[in-house]
C-alpha cells in the first residue's frame, strides 16, 4: 500500500517532534503524527497508547509507534489528561500509515490551558522545519 | 567508514523508476522498500518478488589448487561437492572460531569455485582470503562486472521462465541447491527468503533488460526491507547480528554447517570448535516468540531459568501477525523466559525455527 501523499491541513497544530493537534474547540485536543513521520517510520505494526484517565504533561513521552523499521516514541504536545484513545489501531496499525490525520489519530486530550496550543508550529513553520530536515 | 557518496549498482535507474525509498548499505545507495515493506513482503511469500542484491561480493576461486584451498578456508567441506553446479552453505572462520563471514560456495568445474560473500564484509573477507591464498596454486577474482538479481516466491520460477523463455532451459530441471550457466547468466536455484526461487548472477550491462523483463513478466520489486523480515522467518542467519568475529557457529545455531568429519581435514578454527564442542557450547542460537502484543528487537534482553540471554535479530513477522526473534540464550535455558522492552518484561516461549517455509507458518 503507497500512502496517499496528502497536504498538510491548514487547520491543524504541529511539534517538533512530528505529533500534529486538532483543537476541537471545546477545550479538548486530538492528537496523531503527521503524514512525514508516518512515512519516515514505514509499515506500522505496533502501537501503544496511553490510558484513559493519564495526567501527562508536555513533552512527556506518552505512546510508542512501532513500525516495521523501528520503534518511535510519541510526546503529549500539550499538559492535559487523556480523555479517549483510538483503540481500533490495536488491530490495525496500518492505519496510522493509511490516514494520518483521520482514522489514524493517537488519542484525544483535556487541554489544561487552552492558551499552550499558541506555543505549537502553525501548517507553515512545520513545512519549514521538515523542508530544512531534508 | 562508507565513502560519502554510495554507489549504484546497474539498476539504479529501476529503483528510481520504480519508486524506491534508497539507503545506503554498506557503501551502496540500496532499495529499503518501493512504498510498502509488508506488502513486498507478501508479495514475496504469496506470489513472486524481485530483490537487486548486486552488492553483494562475487568472487572467483581458479586453479589446480582451489579444492585444496576452501578445503582449509572454510568450515564446511567443498569435497562434498561432486556434482558441477552444487552449492555449499559455509562460515569463513578465524583460528579461534569467530565468524568472519558466511557465504554460498558454487562448485562450477574442477578448479573453480564461485563464492558469494557479503557487501559490508568486503574489504575484510577479500584481505583474509588473500592472505591464505598466499603460496597457494590459486587465483582469487573479483567479479565487479557482474551484477547480481533474486527471484523468489512461489511463482518465481515460472515466471522467470515466462520472461527469459528459450534462454532459461537448462535451468528447467534445476534442483534446490544447484546452479547452471544458461548462456552468460549463472542461475542458481537458491535464496535468502525461504520460498522457493532463482538467484541470477549476470553481466552487469545486461541487468537492467533483465530486472525490465521480469517486471513485465509480473514479478514485483521488493527492498532490503522486506528481505530481512522474509529471511528471519525463514530463520536464516544475518551476518553482523547473529553471529560475527566474537561467536563461533557452535553457538548461532550454525554447528550444522561444520564439517567435522572427515577428522584430518585441517580447516581454519578446527582446533577452536572442537575444544569448544568437548567442553559443550555455553550458549546457543534460538527463536523465540511474544506471547502477547509488541515488538521483539535486537539487542533486547532475555531473561530465562539459566541466566540472561539477548536477543541478535527480532521483528514484527508479516506472516504470522506477531512478533519473532532468534536470540543467544544459556545453553540449558529452560522453554519459557521474558524478554526485557521498554523496562517491562513480557514473555516469550522458544520454539523450533524456521518460524515461515514456503509461504506456511511452521510454529504452533
Amino acid at each position: 500500500m503507497t500512502p496517499i501523499p496528502s497536504e498538510l491541513p491548514l487547520e491543524l497544530k504541529y511539534t517538533k517532534t512530528h505529533e500534529w493537534v486538532r483543537d476541537e474547540g471545546d477545550g479538548s485536543v486530538t492528537v496523531g503524527i503527521t503524514d512525514h513521520a508516518q512515512a519516515l517510520l514505514g509499515d506500522m505494526v505496533y502501537i501503544e497508547l496511553p490510558d484513559p484517565g493519564d495526567a501527562l504533561e508536555a513533552g512527556e513521552e506518552c505512546a510508542v509507534v512501532e513500525s516495521v523499521k523501528a520503534a518511535s516514541d510519541v510526546y503529549a504536545p500539550v499538559t492535559g489528561v487523556v480523555i479517549d484513545v483510538n483503540g481500533d489501531l490495536e488491530e490495525a496499525p496500518e492505519t496510522v500509515n493509511r490516514d494520518p490525520y483521520g482514522d489514524g489519530w493517537l488519542f484525544h486530550m483535556k487541554l489544561e490551558d487552552p492558551a499552550e496550543l499558541d506555543g505549537l508550529l502553525d501548517a507553515e513553520a512545520y513545512a519549514e522545519m521538515i523542508a530544512e530536515e531534508e | 567508514m562508507s565513502p560519502a557518496m554510495p554507489r549504484h549498482t546497474p539498476l539504479y535507474s529501476q529503483h528510481l523508476a520504480s519508486g524506491a525509498k534508497l539507503v545506503n548499505f554498506a557503501g551502496w545507495a540500496m532499495p529499503i522498500h518501493y512504498g510498502s515493506q509488508v506488502e513486498e513482503h507478501h508479495q514475496v511469500r504469496r506470489d513472486a518478488g524481485l530483490f537487486d542484491v548486486s552488492h553483494m561480493v562475487v568472487l572467483d576461486v581458479l586453479g589446480a589448487d582451489a579444492q585444496a584451498f576452501l578445503r582449509r578456508l572454510l568450515a564446511n567441506d567443498v569435497a562434498r561437492l561432486r556434482d558441477p553446479g552444487k552449492a555449499l552453505y559455509s562460515c569463513m572462520l578465524d583460528a579461534s572460531g569467530g565468524v568472519i563471514d558466511d557465504l554460498i560456495v558454487y562448485f562450477v568445474r574442477d578448479g573453480e569455485y564461485r563464492l558469494v560473500v557479503n557487501a559490508a564484509t568486503r574489504d575484510k573477507d577479500l584481505a583474509w582470503i588473500r592472505r591464505q591464498a598466499a603460496g597457494e596454486a590459486v587465483t582469487i577474482r573479483e567479479r565487479d562486472d557482474l551484477a547480481m538479481l533474486a527471484v523468489q516466491g512461489p511463482q518465481a520460477r515460472d515466471k522467470t521462465f515466462a520472461a527469459l523463455g528459450e534462454g532459461l532451459a537448462p535451468a528447467m530441471d534445476l534442483p534446490p541447491f544447484h546452479a547452471v550457466e544458461c548462456g552468460p547468466l549463472f542461475v542458481a536455484r537458491t535464496g535468502y527468503t525461504g520460498e522457493d526461487g532463482f538467484e541470477i548472477i549476470l553481466p552487469a550491462a545486461q541487468a537492467p533488460a533483465l530486472w525490465d523483463a521480469l517486471l513485465a513478466a509480473g514479478v514485483a520489486p521488493a527492498g532490503l526491507g522486506a528481505r530481512d523480515t522474509l529471511r528471519l522467518e525463514a530463520g536464516m542467519n544475518l551476518y553482523g547480528q547473529d553471529m560475527d568475529e566474537s561467536t563461533s557457529p557452535l553457538v548461532s545455531g550454525l554447528a550444522w554447517t561444520v564439517a567435522f568429519e572427515p577428522a584430518e581435514r585441517d580447516f581454519i578454527g578446527r582446533a577452536a570448535l572442537q575444544a569448544e564442542r568437548e567442553r559443550g557450547p555455553a550458549q546457543r542460537l534460538v527463536g523465540l516468540l511474544l506471547e502477547g502484543r509488541g515488538v521483539l528487537r535486537a539487542h533486547q534482553r532475555v531473561f530465562t531459568d539459566a541466566g540472561e540471554g539477548e536477543i541478535t535479530s527480532g521483528g514484527f513477522s508479516p506472516t504470522l501477525g506477531r512478533a519473532i526473534a532468534l536470540a543467544r540464550v544459556p545453553a540449558a535455558a529452560g522453554e519459557q523466559g521474558e524478554v526485557e522492552i521498554r523496562g517491562k518484561r513480557l514473555p516469550v516461549r522458544r520454539v523450533e525455527y524456521p518460524f515461515v517455509r514456503h509461504g506456511r507458518a511452521c510454529i504452533a
